[in-house]
């Protein structure tokens, strides 16, 4: 009996092992947190923007990656290019049409681990009201304590759309049609 | 045509004014619904609110020197014929539009300065942004410039509707006195 319960506890701990995937609050508070996008102007320029209002979370654990989990909810309104005439047509019915979508979310439903601090992070991003799988290439920045007591975790992440799969088909030009993310995400354990 | 209004009618500066603005805001309508609808390859695209801006300022101000001249030379006094319930009506559309028209060019402006930026005026000048702190007031902004002007709209229609009945029906000399008669 004895010989078969120590094997069993071991096997329980062990299991237990992934209770220690902590969770993390994604810091908007303190606007450690960036969703930017850039898409090509004319094919000329890059032109950057962002989304102001979004909350999240995340849970990670350093001994099983793959089991992290991301959720992130956009307000869509609060989109901002430094251009009030441009937010305007953003929001219009021509792009975002936050009127009739809100919001914007994104829910993962795996992570590969490529080693490195690399990653891909693969989940369903609804936007415009079309939900699509999507997958980030994720980098892990850096973890650890901060200066005012809490715990923290960082990573970088993009992602290329194609914006007509997502129903937005408004012509900016040939070169304008894919839009590029670029997340930055910085968590506090919870 | 006397350059000054009195009593029984309206002078040069009064009759050019009401002509011009009325022109004016029907343009500025037909450009702004147009203005919105081109796509971004339009070469009008940019072009049009330009010209809508800057029409709209130069709007403003002649809309200042109409109320100016208005205090400095009144309108004649209404018909005898008027009844005093057209008086009244007519009083209170006037005031109207005249308040539309106002709250039209603040919210036009409100739209272009919400992010600081100025307003040009065909390049010869510019107007610098003043309140900039209404949540999303670009997106506030223009839904009043648009429900307002569709509201002037109609109310012109019933301006010009009591000018028609006052021409072909009463056969008095009101929508004639516009015209210096």
């Amino acid at each position: 009996m004895k010989k078969t319960i120590i094997p069993l506890l071991l096997l329980i701990l062990g299991a237990a092992a992934p209770a220690y995937a902590a969770d993390y609050a994604i810091d908007t508070k303190g606007a450690h947190a960036f969703i930017q996008f850039r898409i090509q102007h004319l094919g000329y320029s890059w032109l950057y923007g962002r989304f102001n209002d979004f909350d999240g979370k995340f849970s990670y654990d350093e001994k099983n990656p793959a089991a992290a989990k991301v959720e992130v909810n956009i307000r869509t309104a609060s989109i901002d290019s430094n251009h009030a005439e441009r937010d305007k047509h953003l929001r219009g019915k021509d792009f975002l049409d936050v009127g009739k979508f809100p919001s914007a979310k994104f829910i993962s439903t795996g992570f590969e681990d490529k080693g490195n601090g690399k990653a891909v992070l693969k989940g369903n991003l609804t936007l415009h009201g079309v939900t699509k799988p999507v997958s980030i290439d994720v980098e892990h920045i850096g973890a650890g304590p901060d200066p005012w007591g809490g715990e923290r975790r960082g990573f970088f992440g993009t992602t290329k759309l194609v914006l007509k799969d997502y129903g937005i088909d408004y012509d900016l030009g040939p070169a304008s049609r894919e839009v590029y993310l670029d997340l930055s995400v910085e968590g506090v354990k919870m | 045509m006397q350059i000054r209004n009195d009593r029984e009618r309206y002078g040069l500066v009064a009759v050019t004014m009401h002509w011009l603005v009325a022109l004016t805001v029907f343009g500025l309508f037909g450009l702004g619904l147009w203005m919105t609808s081109l796509t971004y390859y339009d070469p009008w695209y940019r072009q049009g609110p330009a010209l809508h801006k800057g029409i709209g300022v130069v709007l403003f101000l002649v809309m200042l020197a109409r109320l100016a001249w208005r205090g400095y030379s009144p309108p004649p006094s209404p018909l005898a014929s008027h009844t005093p319930l057209e008086r009244r009506a007519a009083h209170l559309v006037h005031g109207l539009l005249y308040l539309l028209l106002f709250a039209i060019m603040a919210s036009g402006y409100l739209i272009s300065t919400a992010d600081g930026r100025a307003v040009e005026v065909f390049g010869l000048f510019s107007i610098p942004a003043t309140l900039t702190a209404i949540p999303q007031q670009e997106d506030v902004a223009g839904a009043v410039h648009l429900i307002l002007a569709v509201t002037l709209m109609a109310l012109v229609l019933l301006h010009i509707a009591g000018a028609l009945k006052h021409h072909f029906i009463d056969r008095d000399r009101t929508l004639r006195r516009m015209l210096g008669h």
